[in-house]
């Protein structure tokens, strides 16, 4: 009996496949989640919004309120730490949380490495814009990718973005011959192997979430036809005006992505989604999208 | 160099008798892909089921691994759970993985939604504990037949504790806690064999589908 293995890893993210992960910042927030059908929860101090509002440094969430947070419900409860930030994922991995988010929602502890996540048990998901830093974070034993998108703003076109730039690249690398697979690996960035390996099956390694940006079940079906394994919504569903019935109308539409007539009928009478933010407004250094690399 | 003999042998991974059989895959949430490329691997036609209408003209039934609190939620909320319930009662083979088992069993500690509740046993959610207790082991399978152990992988994984006496006990781990379990058309398990290239228990799943098909004609 071995624990910790890659294949039980990657297989929880398997599991929360076609499903929502739904950012929370206490017991009752979770509570809420997990009733109206959330695969997992995000345990944050504040939802993305709040980071993005409140400046300063953003850090793992106090113990007390992730701990807080596990107690209260039976799904998987993820927490994020700072991208290069190890101590905090050894912290996160002794509380038990299920999956750790290496996030650049959290201010970066490292600018130039990430977490080595081969050395823990406990899983890790990880953003990405691209294909190479998909590969690249994948390399460092993440077991789930997620794409950035730009979390916080309510506007979809970063996670569209993203999401069609590693589909592509991953079309383009499958029509590739053999003899162009290093120049290939060597444009991206990334571990050699790994992009043999999707130039053979044409998939990733492993689970691809999209995230940054959720605030309609519009979106998070656009984003599921686009060829995401499931979505995360945080700052999409608390501000807006009905956070609940807005939680139940995305995870339907996550289910049900390909069938207009339920994503018409769900989308119906949700009140007010979040306002959003033109994201060519945001000044470049205050992209979180842009945090890692 | 003449024609390939028609006749599959034994170890060959399409059963023959199960023709056109159409098992219904419940894909609400979870690693239902993973299932349905395993039974059409083995020859057998598998279809997602969303909707109370994908259910018409199934041969069987397979629950994948996931949530059990999305999965039967969603079973409610879309008018799944009643049909389907009546036609496992029926007599429908069906085969639960993990967040499958919990939702065919009678009692789920731990479980506040309604689910299916048709399989007489009472299983124990996230048994082991957390992602960090998940584990995966060889596991010995005598109802398997050949005496090599399954490469089983645990996540978050239930357990049974309590089952009817119609209940046959498949596979233990060695501190015999009770992982694997059959009861008439009901075939569970609390690990996930859809993860590995051990398609075994499908075989034998869509074996009990052929005999339920040949009793119905």
């Amino acid at each position: 009996m071995e624990s910790g293995t890659f294949i039980v890893k990657k297989g929880l993210a398997q599991m929360l496949k076609g499903g929502v992960i739904m950012d929370v910042v206490n017991a009752e927030q979770a509570k809420i989640a997990e009733d109206a059908g959330a695969c997992a929860v995000m345990a944050l101090e504040r939802v993305p919004a709040d980071i993005r509002a409140a400046g300063g440094v953003a850090r793992m969430a106090d113990p007390v309120k992730i701990l807080e947070i596990m107690a209260a419900v039976t799904i998987p409860v993820m927490a994020k730490c700072r991208i290069g930030h190890f101590v905090e994922a050894q912290i996160l991995e002794a509380l038990g949380v299920d999956y750790i988010d290496e996030s650049e929602v959290l201010t970066p502890a490292d600018e130039s490495n990430h977490i080595w996540k081969h050395d823990f048990k406990v899983p890790f998901v990880c953003g990405c814009r691209d294909l190479g830093e998909a590969l690249r974070r994948i390399g460092e034993g993440a077991a789930m990718i997620r794409t950035k998108g730009e979390a916080g703003t309510g506007n979809i076109v970063e996670a569209v973005r993203h999401m069609r730039t590693v589909q592509g690249e991953i079309r383009k690398l499958q029509g590739l011959q053999d003899d162009e697979l290093m120049a290939e690996a060597k444009a991206l960035g990334a571990p050699f192997e790994l992009v043999r390996e999707i130039h053979d099956t044409g998939v990733l390694p492993v689970v691809n979430f999209a995230a940054g940006g959720i605030a309609t079940p519009a979106d998070a079906a656009l984003m599921m036809q686009l060829g995401a394994d499931g979505v995360f919504v945080g700052s999409g569903i608390y501000k807006s005006s009905d956070p609940e019935a807005r939680a139940v109308a995305i995870v339907k539409a996550t289910t049900h992505f390909r069938d207009p007539g339920i994503l018409a009928e769900v989308s119906r009478g949700l009140g007010e989604p979040m306002a959003g933010i033109d994201v060519r407004a945001i000044p470049e250094i205050e992209l979180l999208s842009k945090r890692g690399w | 160099m003449g024609l390939r003999p028609f006749a599959s042998s034994p170890n060959d991974e399409s059963p023959s008798e199960t023709g056109q059989a159409k098992i219904g895959v419940l894909a609400l949430q979870g690693d239902f892909k993973e299932h349905i490329e395993m039974i059409n691997r083995l020859g057998a036609e598998a279809i997602p089921v969303r909707l109370p209408v994908d259910l018409e003209g199934i041969a069987g039934v397979i629950i994948p691994g996931g949530e059990s609190t999305t999965i039967s939620s969603l079973l409610s909320q879309f008018g799944i759970l009643g049909p389907l319930r009546e036609m496992i009662t029926s007599g429908l083979p069906a085969m639960g993985t993990c967040a499958g088992m919990i939702v065919l069993a009678r009692s789920a500690v731990g479980l506040d939604h309604d689910s299916l509740k048709v399989m007489d046993i009472e299983v124990r959610r996230n048994a082991f504990g957390r992602q960090v207790d998940s584990f995966d082991t060889e596991l010995d399978v005598p109802a398997l037949g050949d005496g090599v152990p399954l490469h089983a992988v645990f996540i978050r994984a239930p357990f049974i504790e309590a089952a009817g006496p119609g209940v046959e006990v498949l596979a233990t781990l060695p501190d015999g806690r009770v992982v694997a379990a059959r009861e008439r058309n009901m075939l569970v398990l609390a690990f996930h064999p859809e993860l590995t290239n051990d398609s075994r228990f499908h075989k034998l799943f869509l074996g009990m589908v052929d005999k339920y098909r040949s009793g119905e004609k």
